[in-house]
């Protein structure tokens, strides 16, 4: 014991003393940059990356879009927060996506991207996101670049374990990161201890990318961090990263840091599967919005689901272990064999890596050392492949490149490291400006790495471009990882804090890009799918709009009969079926976003008019060289007027 | 550099085997029993206490300050200053009587020259990289690094009196 300690602080601080020079200003401003870099990087003028990289945002609730090796970003795509450049949650067919159990949440913090898998490949037709704050899983088609599902998780607080998925996208998770009340009663704090749970969901998929809540596991009050499914032998298997396993409910900094160990869980799914479809589980209330935009109606739809199934582990025989593992682990990684599961002791310098095949004979021989709450506590020493000694500092997160080695980021020490998969031995180590946190090489989480280029995303950015103030946007670092030696090539900032990215080969989804909405698929209730159905209808104080966009005019652009405190809505669709020939709406007072609608699309906004007079409109997206004569007036009469309701273009009523 | 390391390593190596001799309530390393789960309760985790770090008064540290000259009598004023500077900017990590994100800070006169303690305030970041009592305290903090507060050297001898003027009363 003794000897075991003072040999792990004699490596920490080894280690310090390694790295201490890594953030000297001298080699700061270089780095290990090779001489052609900027050539490596480079994307001629209307030429195209090789891969997409989807980088979470953080606290901006959304996924960017970058293209690799440039660092291009290529779009924000708005996921769990109100995006007024585009009107998403602001719109009628879009605000409802936003809707929760608690009502409208108009932000969110989004983690962990993960594309859908078949065979354990990327197949490029979805990718999943969760929300940490108000746990929520969305679902966004990499065809329209656009969220299409989003389901709330009950009975979770921190879905950061979140939102991997298996390699046949059968399954999606999220776990509870902070363990809570299951279901929420009101109870002391200070009971927390046994009382608390880490309810850990499973997600069905279907062919159609249909969420649905297929069962809960009803897990000790631990922390649960992060996950990775299994892969090949170990596919049906899922693995979460657990700490807290104190089950401290104050002051976690300390008290959460306790015990050498806690746990990577091991769930055979497969088997809760089976026993659910066996009717298994108990059915218990749980309130949870499930909200789905429907491509034809452009609408989206939310419901709120009111049971979900609890599965005790304990009733399922050999379906739920606990593997420990050193020093509050953080990430917990798969290899592409699906042999090794690497649990990244955030506060250590070593990398604990589990066997899978050990596992399994750890399993037959019940080769436990106690349980938890009635989980079997797998022997350490049985389940150990090996340990990656004096890696570094803090390590969190760990990808793969599919030619055996793996690439681990080390927060404290500032650096990414790669080491061997067989021998465990560290083959080259980078430093990172500054203090990563997660790192990705597109496909790193699949059975087929594509493994060109890693890039890791760093939680501190101090000095490395030109200050803009005490707030400063995140860094990513591109390597190249195709030789021996990690070369670092490109510097770019990101927006939010990218915590998990995920990347795919460009041509995998390139080609299948939505370029237009069709009218003649357009479905929407308010749709005006030509000049003709452009009209103005009354209902009480409601007036709806039928208006329709085309390069350089609205249909209609005089309109009479508004009267105030009348509430209006624009149904605005664009007539165009050409590519990138969005319009924009904007409503002088109008109390929301603008819109932007993109060609065969309808979008609606509320205006509520507070004063008498003439009030012009216009178009916001540069669409043509007479995109500044794109525009309207609206006269808004008295409360009481008895003005008509009047819509005309080129003074013609319209017909 | 490398000789510096290795002797750095030893001295540490050494302190290490001398202290860290604290008997943990859960067994560790392979007969792990991580804790008394599924035995509900509002029992308080015992905190590992950080093993213990050896006193040092001849180390001054590394940072700005070479030397600090100290009278027998305790500056009742300047105590007084540090004590609110100490109140303000450094209660949210360290407590005079318990270890709580940091080293419980009672007594540290007598452990630490006051050119070691002045230092670690005001360069914490160069004291964890290069001090071995700094690099220790910080592993047997969970790796909690300490912050800079940005207090200029006055301020850090109006708290350095103020631990001196709390260590006398104790």
């Amino acid at each position: 014991m003794k000897r075991y300690i003072s040999l792990t602080i004699l490596g920490i601080i080894g280690l310090i003393l390694q790295s201490c020079g890594n953030q000297d200003s001298a080699s700061k401003k270089s780095g290990a940059i090779t001489s052609n870099a900027a050539e490596r990087v480079y994307v001629a003028p209307g030429e195209h990356d090789e891969y997409y990289a989807f980088l979470s945002g953080g606290y901006s609730g959304n996924l960017t879009v970058y293209g690799l090796p440039s660092g291009r970003m290529l779009k924000e795509i708005p996921v769990f927060s109100q995006f007024p450049t585009n009107g998403y949650g602001y719109s009628e067919e879009t605000a409802p996506m936003l809707n929760t159990s608690f009502g409208m949440v108009p932000w969110g913090d989004a983690h962990h991207p993960d594309i859908s898998q078949t065979n354990g490949e990327l197949d490029g037709r979805w990718i999943f996101i969760n929300e940490n704050n108000t746990p929520r899983i969305a679902r966004i088609s990499l065809e329209t670049f656009e969220t299409e599902e989003i389901i709330e998780i009950p009975h979770s607080a921190g879905n950061h374990s979140s939102a991997y998925v298996t390699e046949n996208s059968e399954y999606i998770v999220a776990g509870t990161r902070f363990s809570i009340p299951y279901p929420q009663e009101d109870m002391a704090i200070d009971k927390m201890k046994g009382n608390f749970k880490g309810p850990l969901t499973f997600i069905a998929i279907n062919d159609e990318g249909r969420m649905n809540i297929d069962f809960q596991l009803d897990m000790p009050g631990f922390n649960y961090d992060l996950s990775h499914p299994g892969r090949g032998d170990s596919h049906g298997w899922f693995f979460f990263t657990t700490y807290n396993t104190e089950e401290a409910h104050t002051m976690q900094e300390v008290n959460a840091s306790q015990n050498d160990k806690d746990f990577i869980a091991a769930i055979n799914w497969k088997k809760i599967q089976q026993y659910v479809k066996d009717g298994g589980g108990e059915e218990i209330e749980a309130k949870y919005a499930h909200n789905v935009f429907d491509h034809h109606t452009q609408t989206a739809t939310s419901t709120i689901e009111k049971k979900v199934l609890r599965v005790d582990p304990r009733k399922v025989e050999d379906a739920v272990f606990f593997m420990p593992t050193p020093k509050s682990p953080h990430g917990c990684d798969v290899d592409p064999s699906g042999e090794y599961i690497v649990g990244n002791g955030k506060l250590s310098t070593n990398l604990t890596v589990h066997s899978f095949s050990k596992m399994l004979k750890a399993i037959e021989n019940k080769d436990f050392d106690g349980d938890a709450y009635g989980i079997p506590i797998l022997n350490f020493e049985s389940t150990l492949a090996g340990t990656v000694k004096e890696g570094g500092l803090g390590p969190l997160h760990t990808e793969f490149d599919g030619k055996g080695n793996a690439y681990t980021t080390f927060f404290i020490s500032s650096e990414v490291v790669k080491w061997n998969l067989k021998t465990f031995e560290v083959l080259d180590r980078q430093p990172s400006y500054y203090s990563v946190g997660h790192l990705m090489i597109p496909g790193g989480n699949s059975r087929k790495p594509f493994g060109k280029y890693m890039i890791s995303l760093n939680k501190i950015t101090k000095d490395r471009y030109l200050p803009t103030g005490p707030e400063l946007e995140h860094s990513a670092q591109l390597f190249d990882i195709s030789g021996d030696k990690m070369e670092l090539l490109l510097d770019f900032p990101t927006h939010g804090e990218p915590h998990y990215a995920a990347g795919i080969p460009a041509e995998i989804i390139k080609s299948k890009s939505r370029k237009i909405y069709r009218l003649d698929e357009n479905e929407h209730k308010y749709a005006a799918k030509q000049e003709s159905e452009t009209r103005m209808e009354r209902d009480g104080n409601e007036v709806h709009i039928y208006l329709t966009t085309v390069r350089s005019h609205f249909s209609p652009d005089n309109l009479e009969g508004i009267k105030v405190g009348d509430k209006v809505y624009f149904h605005v669709t664009n007539l165009e079926q050409d590519f990138d020939v969005p319009h924009g709406f904007a409503m002088i007072g109008a109390n929301t976003s603008e819109l932007l609608i993109m060609p065969g699309q309808t979008k609606t906004i509320i205006w509520e008019p507070k004063r008498e007079g003439v009030w012009p409109f216009y178009c916001t997206d540069f669409c043509s060289a007479l995109h500044q004569e794109m525009q309207g007036y609206i006269r808004v009469s008295g409360k009481n007027a008895n003005v008509p309701l009047k819509w005309t273009l080129d003074d013609e009523e319209i017909k | 550099m490398k000789s510096i390391v290795k002797t750095g390593l030893g001295v540490v190596l050494a302190l290490c085997l001398a202290s860290c001799g604290n008997s943990d309530k859960k067994k560790d390393e392979d007969g792990i029993r991580l804790n008394d789960y599924g035995s509900p309760g509002t029992e308080k985790v015992e905190k590992k206490s950080s093993a213990k770090v050896e006193v040092d008064m001849s180390n001054k540290g590394v940072g700005p300050i070479k030397s600090v000259s100290i009278s027998s009598n305790i500056d009742t004023e300047m105590a007084k200053t540090g004590s609110e500077v100490f109140s303000k900017m450094c209660t949210a990590c360290h407590k005079m009587d318990k270890k709580f994100v940091g080293p419980s800070l009672g007594g540290v006169t007598e452990r630490r020259s006051p050119e070691w303690i002045m230092n670690m305030i005001l360069s914490p970041e160069k004291m964890i990289k290069e001090d071995p009592i700094a690099k220790q305290l910080m592993v047997v903090s969970n790796m909690a690094m300490m912050a800079n507060q940005g207090l200029n050297e006055e301020e850090a001898r109006a708290i350095l009196e103020y631990f001196r003027e709390h260590d006398k009363a104790n």
